[in-house]
C-alpha cells in the first residue's frame, strides 16, 4: 500500500510549475557526497516481526521501576499518581494543538489557565505563560526577554557557572549571531555569588542563577535582586518546582523572571522529551514575554470564560517582530503537572519536598561516614548532593549497576573537568530506606573493588 | 474614512505618522486615519528620553485589539520628551491623535529631511487613493 498521494502526473506538473526537470535538481545545493547516501538497512520485515524485534531491543533497557535510580541532574523520578494519566488520556485533552478558538476550547483553555495560576503561586510571580519545550528553552527565552526589556541595547548576559550546563549551552545556541557578551561561567569555576555580582555593569541585560543549583545546593539569593536592579538589569532565577514546596519562592526575593524544568511533576523520565519548561514574570513586562498566554474574562452575558490573550506579541500577528518564533507550548505536559499538583495539594507538595529533603540528607550523612568518600557540605542542599569518590565515577557507576542493580549518580567531570571523581547523587521520595542502605554498602564495596 | 481629521500644520509620512515642527524641534504622533485603521488602542510602547533614531527607524509600538504596529520616526533625531500619559491612557490615541496623544518630542537632526514628507493636502489625497 502506498501512503503517498501524488501521482507521476502530479509530480511532473509541480516540477514544470517551478521550472526544474527532475526532483533531484531540487537538492542541487547539497554537496554531492551528502546528497543520496546509501543507507545500510536490513531487509524489510512484516509488522509482527518488526514488533518482536523492537520489543526485544526495548527489553534490554533498564528502567527506574526495576532499578533504584540515584541519577538526577535536571530530570527527576517522582511517583506520578495514577489520576494524572487517567485524566490526561481523556479524548477532550489528548491533543497537541493550540486552542485558537475559545468557542470550542473552554475546557482546554481553563486547564492551561489553572496551570499558569499554579506556576504563579509556586514561584511567587504575577504572570506565567502556557509553557515551553523544557527548562533549557525557557531559560533561553528568559534571556531573550531580558534583552528585549533592555531594548536590545544591553548586550551582556551573566550566567552562573552552577546553572545547568545544558541550559547554558542552549542559551548560547538561541542567541548565536546576536553578538552578546556571555560571561560568568568560564572554566575557572567560581561558585561565589560575589564573583558574578562583580560582573554587573550598565551594559548587563540579565544575571541568571539557579537554585537549587546544578550541584543541588540552595543559593542564598537575599539581596541579589537589589544589586542586579541597581544597574538596570533583570534577575532570572532558574528553579525546581518540587523544591518550592519547601523553599521561598523566587518572587519573594525580587526575581524578575522565574523559569525551570517541570518534568518532575506529572511527567516521566523520557529520553529526549517531551519535557516542560515553565516561565513566569512580572505583569509590567508581560508584553515582552514569549509563549502563549491564557486569560480569564467574561462574555457579553457576564459569564466567566477563557481566551488566548495578548496574542499581539506572537508570531501569527507580529511576524518577525514577535517576542519569539517558538510559540509551541507543552500543553499536555503542563496539564500533567497541573493535575499532579492539584492531586498533591498545598500540604501534599510540602510533604513531598520534605520526603525528598530528608531522604537525601539521610543518604548524604551515611555516605559521608564512609571511608574514602567526602560529601560537599559547605552549603545547604535540597535533594541532590556532590560526593567526592575514591575512584572515577564511570567505574563506580558500572560497578553499582552490574553488581548491585543500582543506577548511580551523574559524573560531574563531563561538564567540570576539574571535578574528576565527583558524583552528583539524587534521592527522591521513591527511594526506599533499604535502597539507600544498599547504595551505601555498594559504595563502600566499590572503594575496595574499583579503587584498588 | 468619513470626516477624517488632518492637521494642516503637520507634515506626513506614507506610514501615517505626523510631525509638527517647532523651530528645530518636532512633535510626532500617528494620524487619525492610522488610529481608525488600528481600532481600539490598548498599549503604547515609547522610547526612552535621550535615545536617537534615524529617519524611518522604529521608535515606538502601538498595540490595538487588532495588531501591534511599529511606528517610524518621520525624520532622524534625539528623543527629548515622551508622552507618559499614554502609559495609563492609551485610548487617547483614538480620541485625540493630533493633540493629547502626541507620542514624542524630538530634536531634529537634519531639517532637510522634512522635505521628503508630505504636506497636509498631499497626505489627504494619498489617503483617499488608499481607500479606493
Amino acid at each position: 500500500m502506498s501512503y503517498i498521494p501524488h501521482t507521476e502526473a502530479d509530480r511532473a506538473e509541480m516540477l514544470a510549475a517551478i521550472g526544474v526537470a527532475r526532483v533531484e535538481d531540487l537538492f542541487h545545493d547539497v554537496p554531492a557526497a551528502c546528497r543520496f547516501p546509501t543507507l545500510n538497512l536490513p531487509e524489510p520485515l512484516s509488522e509482527m516481526e518488526i514488533l518482536a524485534e523492537l520489543e526485544a531491543m526495548s527489553e534490554e533497557n533498564l528502567d527506574v521501576g526495576h532499578y533504584p535510580c540515584f541519577l538526577g541532574a535536571g530530570a527527576y523520578h517522582h511517583y506520578v499518581p495514577r489520576v494524572v494519566d487517567h485524566l490526561l488520556s481523556r479524548s477532550e485533552f489528548y491533543t497537541a494543538y493550540t486552542p485558537y478558538q475559545p468557542e470550542i476550547s473552554q475546557g482546554t483553555l481553563q486547564s492551561i489557565f489553572e496551570y499558569q495560576s499554579m506556576i504563579c503561586a509556586l514561584t511567587g510571580m504575577e504572570v506565567a505563560n502556557a509553557s515551553h519545550y523544557d527548562g533549557a528553552t525557557s531559560t533561553a527565552e528568559a534571556v531573550i526577554m531580558a534583552l528585549s526589556v533592555g531594548r536590545g541595547k544591553r548586550r551582556r548576559v551573566i550566567l552562573s557557572p552552577t546553572l545547568h550546563p545544558e541550559y547554558r549551552a542552549v542559551v548560547r545556541t538561541y542567541t548565536r549571531g546576536m553578538e552578546l557578551e556571555i560571561v560568568g561561567d568560564e572554566p575557572a569555576l567560581n561558585t561565589d555569588l560575589e564573583a558574578l555580582i562583580s560582573l554587573l555593569d550598565p551594559n548587563t541585560a540579565c544575571l541568571i542563577v539557579q537554585t537549587p543549583n546544578f550541584f543541588g545546593q540552595i543559593e542564598d539569593l537575599t539581596g541579589l535582586a537589589d544589586r542586579v536592579h541597581a544597574v538596570g538589569a533583570m534577575l532570572i532565577v532558574v528553579t525546581e518546582p518540587v523544591s518550592l514546596g519547601l523553599l521561598r519562592p523566587p518572587g519573594d526575593y525580587g526575581a524578575d523572571i522565574v523559569v525551570g524544568e517541570g518534568q518532575g511533576l506529572g511527567n516521566g523520565l523520557n529520553f529526549g522529551g517531551p519535557y516542560l519548561g515553565f516561565f513566569a514574570c512580572r505583569e509590567k513586562d508581560v508584553r515582552k514575554m514569549a509563549g502563549r498566554l491564557v486569560g480569564q474574562t467574561v462574555d457579553a452575558e457576564g459569564r466567566r470564560g477563557f481566551v488566548l490573550t495578548l496574542s499581539t506579541r506572537e508570531q501569527h500577528i507580529r511576524r518577525e517582530k514577535a517576542t519569539s518564533n517558538i510559540c509551541t507550548n507543552e500543553a499536555l505536559c503542563a496539564l500533567a503537572m497541573a493535575i499532579h499538583l492539584a492531586a498533591l495539594g498545598k500540604t501534599g507538595l510540602r510533604t513531598l519536598a520534605e520526603l525528598c529533603y530528608h531522604k537525601a540528607h539521610y543518604a548524604a550523612g551515611r555516605i559521608a561516614s564512609l571511608e574514602g568518600y567526602r560529601v560537599w557540605n559547605d552549603r545547604p542542599f535540597f535533594h541532590e548532593f556532590v560526593v567526592h569518590c575514591p575512584a572515577p565515577v564511570v567505574a563506580i557507576n558500572d560497578y553499582l549497576l552490574e553488581e548491585w542493580g543500582l543506577i548511580g549518580g551523574y559524573d560531574l567531570e563531563r561538564d567540570y573537568p576539574h571535578l574528576a571523581n565527583h558524583m552528583l547523587l539524587c534521592v527522591t521520595e521513591v527511594i526506599r530506606r533499604q535502597e539507600i542502605e544498599a547504595l551505601v554498602e555498594a559504595l563502600d564495596e566499590a572503594r575496595k573493588e574499583v579503587a584498588a | 474614512m468619513r470626516n477624517m481629521k488632518i492637521d494642516p500644520n503637520c507634515r506626513y509620512t506614507q506610514d501615517h505618522e505626523w510631525i509638527r515642527v517647532e523651530g528645530d524641534e518636532g512633535v510626532v504622533g500617528i494620524t487619525d486615519y492610522a488610529q481608525d485603521q488600528l481600532s481600539d488602542v490598548v498599549y503604547v510602547e515609547l522610547p526612552e528620553v535621550g535615545d536617537t533614531f534615524e529617519q524611518g527607524e522604529v521608535f515606538a509600538t502601538v498595540e490595538s485589539v487588532k495588531a501591534a504596529s511599529d511606528i517610524y520616526l518621520p525624520v532622524g533625531g534625539k528623543i527629548l520628551e515622551v508622552n507618559e500619559e499614554l502609559e495609563d491612557s492609551p485610548e487617547l490615541v483614538n480620541q485625540d491623535p493630533f493633540g493629547a496623544a502626541w507620542l514624542v518630542r524630538i530634536a531634529i537632526a537634519d531639517l532637510s529631511e522634512l522635505d521628503s514628507l508630505m504636506d497636509a493636502e498631499t497626505y489627504r489625497s494619498y489617503v483617499e487613493s488608499l481607500d479606493h
